[in-house]
């Protein structure tokens, strides 16, 4: 196949993936747009395959075939609960790719460059491994986190900062080495140096985030994922590559702000990490003393009977509802609800669970329909008008400290407004307090109550009353 | 020796009310105080005196009497002449006596001399501030729920409609439809009883944060274009600017034309009532409508409103009473007694029986008209705000208009700041073109522009979808497979094959992982109408 024919090959698979990512601004749109963007994958790859410089098929077709059918076990075989984990064990394999290729890219003697040029592609090289390691590890440690096999509490180091300057200037000075090393043996050891410090980086960075701060630093890895395949573009000199690392890049950024701006936090504060065990646990205190009044507990079949008296109810789930997997009861209760014509929603809070659109995610496997699914900014203004409000295992974002407490480590940010409502319903394992480790003032409201108990337990013991 | 508290009978005309109902009687007795009752006090509402009798009060039947050997007197009305004995009744009090009813001092300076001159200890239950802490005995709220309820329950009674819209088998009935003027306590009463006999319910007033209470009761609230907000610190409306009158006006004429019943409620305190309600727009009101007036005492809202009075003007009901709370006698005497209670149990904090008159306690402070004998009215200012102020004022505009201006500013002020940081990347870019070899830029440019679009794609996909759009993401970022299948086939050296053999294997996994398990998600995103039944 010729040249002409592979470029044009990627130009029809940019197309695909840029029209995939576009389909996903509606649902119903949704599906056609990831068929676009596997077509796209499909003719990219075959093309690739089918080019002049590709001979050896063997190799290519029982690793590819073998990785095919893991990746689709994975698939089938993951719960939605496990979405986190999965997208950040997917971005570990990008990350790890870059690292091999970079590598490759380095000692294939095949290779001719001078000058100017030598130094560009080394210097892209670099980078590409850079951020490959960064993101393998990282997304290891954020897999490891989100799967309960490592602390979710964010690893605070003595001098962390300094750590990770230090770190970063040393990559700096392995770069010029690295560059200026004349034969591929007297550059490969820098190299080496400098992806195990990536490496410790990587876990370093994710270790000392805290579980809630888990969105953005999985959307941020998503965005490392884009950025390592788009320097392995330039050091391949290919524009396909380019683009979708480009793509990813961004949409992985937009992402992470989104998430940054739901928490009203700057993305280096989150990065900083920390938050929730130093700051938080202070603020607790000083903030905890004066209207701490008195929770009130409620049983399931009293809120059974408040959401068999409501007109309209509203549903706040958070990741407490995906730790126990209670998506399908609470679907369940819905549907009872709207069968005696209570108008029942849900609030979802863009930060709300561990990845972006998680909770979204997880009703829809419940089968509640979309279009009472609804964003912060479309439901805050209707908790006047609710009857009750079902919060399962969320926390901090209905937390009215947010907003009226200056003094509260999350002031600013914005939360469900769900105080507002005649009856606030919070389902909790018992009365610690949320991720960030604030004290909530919303279980003192007086038209709070609370409804301890794991959530399942909980959810189908109001189901059964009603 | 514990305190004796007297409740007299009511003298005024038509007054049906009394400041003691048998039950607030008996927390009284609890206090430590005795307590006596002029015989047939509570008659009229429907309190009788053995019912005083059975919670230990006192039943005296000689007025002077009950006066002279009391303490502490409790009444509603503020003392005047009584028609029967032909003597005023602070001449029946004793030197030194405490006093607790309404007052209205700025309106009564003969009585206030009169009750300086009795070395009387005075507390007006019209004085009492209107903060969060002296609910429990904000009398005039009490009242003034009651006026609210009773204004709509007279407007029914005068309506020949329906309040609640019906289809019955002899036709349609439409709703009626009510405005309500002055959205205070008794303005939120009337919406609350009007909404809850089921008419359309429409509500004005000049404070902006009232809005939020008008539609929880579940009515429409009418607002006017402007800056001005219209609450004073005392928690009750001031007097606003002669372009918002105007506004104001108009809106109420357009507003006359189309309901059935105005209850109109707005005050303004010490001063008389703003007229709202013109003679034209009575006019041009659909014969058969209502107008309830409740500020019919001070001046009225409406121009052809005459106090205490029923009228019929251009086919219209014009209904002027001034004495709503004591239309529900039982009810009105039950809160005013129980007010009056809190504010005894807050004098008398030992429950001994003896009251004590803390002018450091700034609801004290403010009730206390007389002290001794020395005029303490008017008081200094409260130091706390009646109506907590919402933090924002997302009332009056939409929020989004505030956010575009917001952003306009920002934009404004970070303008220069992006040209300049414009003109740094511009300048670097060409310093990089001028040493990097044309396929760089070439890639480059490929890189920049994919950025462009990527950022303006993603920022179109629904939040919803968030967590497809990382798992599509992440499956296109398996992309990088390509840059291995380029290199496995190397032929000189086996480590370049081994590092792209595995490289093309966890991206496989990737790439599939990655479409499969966004497709099986994409799959549950349901269509409304098969999801919600």
């Amino acid at each position: 196949m010729t040249e002409g024919i592979i470029t044009a090959a990627y130009i029809i698979a940019s197309v695909l993936f840029i029209l995939g990512l576009a389909g996903l601004s509606r649902q119903e749109s949704a599906r056609r747009g990831n068929i676009y963007a596997m077509i796209g994958m499909l003719i990219a790859i075959v093309a690739t395959i089918l080019a002049s410089q590709v001979t050896s098929y063997a190799v290519i077709f029982s690793t590819m075939i073998v990785g095919i059918f893991i990746g689709l076990y994975v698939a089938r075989k993951i719960e939605m609960t496990g979405m986190p984990q999965l997208v950040a064990m997917l971005h570990s394999f990008v990350g790890l790719a870059a690292v091999l290729i970079g590598f490759a890219t380095y000692i294939d003697p095949a290779s001719h460059y001078e000058g100017v040029a030598k130094t560009i592609h080394d210097v892209e090289i670099y980078l590409g491994v850079f951020i490959g390691a960064v993101t393998f590890t990282g997304s290891l440690i954020a897999f490891g986190k989100l799967q309960g096999v490592i602390d979710g509490k964010p690893l605070l180091l003595p001098a962390k900062h300094w750590l990770n300057l230090s770190m970063i200037l040393l990559s700096v000075l392995l770069l010029f080495i690295f560059v200026d090393a004349q034969s591929i043996s007297s550059g490969i050891t820098p190299l080496i140096i400098m992806t195990i410090i990536a490496f410790v980086f990587g876990v370093h960075m994710v270790m000392s985030v805290g579980g809630a701060d888990m969105p953005v630093v999985v959307s941020m890895l998503n965005s490392y994922s884009g950025w390592a395949a788009a320097a392995t573009g330039f050091m391949l000199s290919n524009d396909l590559l380019i683009i979708t690392g480009a793509l990813v890049g961004s949409s992985g950024a937009i992402l992470s702000y989104i998430m940054c701006r739901a928490m009203n936090r700057s993305f280096i504060s989150v990065i900083a990490g920390g938050f929730g065990a130093s700051e938080g646990m202070a603020v607790a205190k000083t903030t905890g003393d004066e209207e701490q009044g008195e929770v009130i507990s409620i049983t399931t079949a009293d809120t059974a009977m408040l959401f068999a008296e409501a007109k309209n109810v509203v549903i706040v789930p958070g990741y407490g509802m995906a730790v126990a997997r209670a998506q399908h009861i609470v679907s369940e209760i819905v549907k009872k609800l709207q069968g005696q014509g209570v108008n029942v929603r849900f609030a979802i809070h863009p930060v709300a669970g561990r990845l972006p659109g998680h909770m979204n995610v997880l009703l829809a496997e419940a089968k509640v329909a979309y279009d009472i699914v609804l964003e912060m900014d479309e439901i805050n203004e209707d908790f006047p008008k609710t009857d009750v409000v079902l919060v399962i295992g969320a926390n901090d974002i209905v937390n009215p400290g947010a907003l009226d407490d200056p003094t509260s480590p999350i002031a600013g940010m914005p939360v469900l407004e769900v105080w507002d409502a005649t009856h606030v319903i919070v389902m909790k394992r018992s009365m610690a307090a949320g991720y960030s480790g604030i004290d909530n003032p919303l279980f003192y409201k007086e038209n709070t109550k609370l409804l301890f108990g794991d959530a399942k337990e909980s959810v189908e013991g109001i189901l059964s009353e009603l | 020796m514990s305190l004796k508290i007297g409740v007299p009978k009511e003298v005024h005309e038509g007054e049906n009310r009394v400041a003691a109902t048998p039950e607030t009687t008996k927390w009284l007795k609890e206090l430590g105080f005795s307590v006596s009752i002029e015989s047939g006090a509570g008659k009229n509402a429907y309190f009788s005196d053995d019912s005083y009798k059975e919670m230990g009060v006192e039943i005296v039947k000689d007025t002077k009497k009950l006066w002279s050997q009391s303490d502490i007197i409790l009444k509603v009305r503020s003392p005047e002449l009584n028609p029967f004995l032909a003597v005023h009744e602070v001449d029946l009090m004793e030197e030194g006596t405490h006093l607790i009813s309404f007052i209205w001092p700025s309106i009564n300076p003969e009585l206030m001399q009169m009750l300086v001159d009795k070395k009387a200890t005075v507390l007006a239950m019209d004085s009492i501030p209107r903060i969060s802490r002296a609910q429990k005995y904000d009398a005039l709220s009490s009242m003034a729920n009651i006026a609210g309820y009773r204004a709509v329950i007279e407007a029914a009674n005068c309506f020949g409609r329906f309040f609640t819209g019906q289809m019955t088998a002899a036709g349609k009935v439409p709703p009626a439809k009510v405005l309500v003027i002055g959205a205070g306590v008794a303005g939120l009463a009337a919406i609350a009883t009007a909404a809850s006999l089921g008419a359309i319910v429409r509500a004005f007033d000049t404070r902006p944060e009232v809005s939020e209470q008008i539609e929880s009761l579940g009515a429409e609230f009418l607002w006017i274009e402007t800056d001005e907000d219209g609450s004073g610190t005392d928690g009750y409306a001031k007097t606003m600017s002669p372009e918002f009158i105007k506004a104001e006006m108009e809106l109420f004429a357009r507003q006359a034309m189309e309901v059935d019943i105005i209850i109109t409620t707005a005050l303004i305190p010490g001063k008389k009532a703003p007229e709202l309600i013109t003679a034209g727009m009575i006019e041009s009101m659909r014969e058969g409508s209502i107008v309830v007036d409740l500020a019919a005492e001070q001046g009225g809202n409406c121009t052809l409103t005459e106090p205490g009075k029923v009228l019929v003007r251009h086919g219209v009901t014009l209904i002027g009473y001034t004495d709503m709370p004591s239309r529900l006698p039982s009810q009105s005497s039950q809160l005013y007694g129980t007010n009056l209670r809190y504010l005894l149990s807050d004098m008398c904090k030992n429950k001994d029986g003896q009251i004590f008159v803390d002018m450091e306690d700034d609801v004290m402070r403010g009730a206390t008209v007389i002290k001794e004998g020395e005029i303490t009215w008017p008081p200094p200012a409260p130091k706390v705000q009646a109506i907590a102020r919402p933090p924002k004022l997302a009332v009056k505009s939409p929020p989004i208009a505030e956010k575009s201006i917001a952003k306009v500013q920002e934009k404004k002020s970070s303008g220069w700041m992006s040209v300049a940081f414009m003109f740094i990347v511009a300048i670097l870019l060409a310093a990089l073109g001028r040493v990097a070899p044309p396929d760089f830029m070439a890639d480059l440019t490929v890189f920049v522009l994919g950025c462009f679009v990527g950022y303006y794609v993603v920022w179109n996909v629904t939040p919803a979808l968030h967590t497809p759009l990382m798992s599509v993401t992440n499956a296109i970022s398996g992309i990088i497979v390509l840059g291995a299948l380029l290199q496995v086939s190397n032929e000189l050296s086996g480590t370049v094959v081994v590092l792209s053999a595995i490289a093309v294997f966890v991206a496989t996994i990737n790439i599939s992982g990655g479409f499969f398990v966004t497709q099986r998600m994409l799959k549950m995103f349901q269509q409304p109408d098969r999801g919600a039944k």
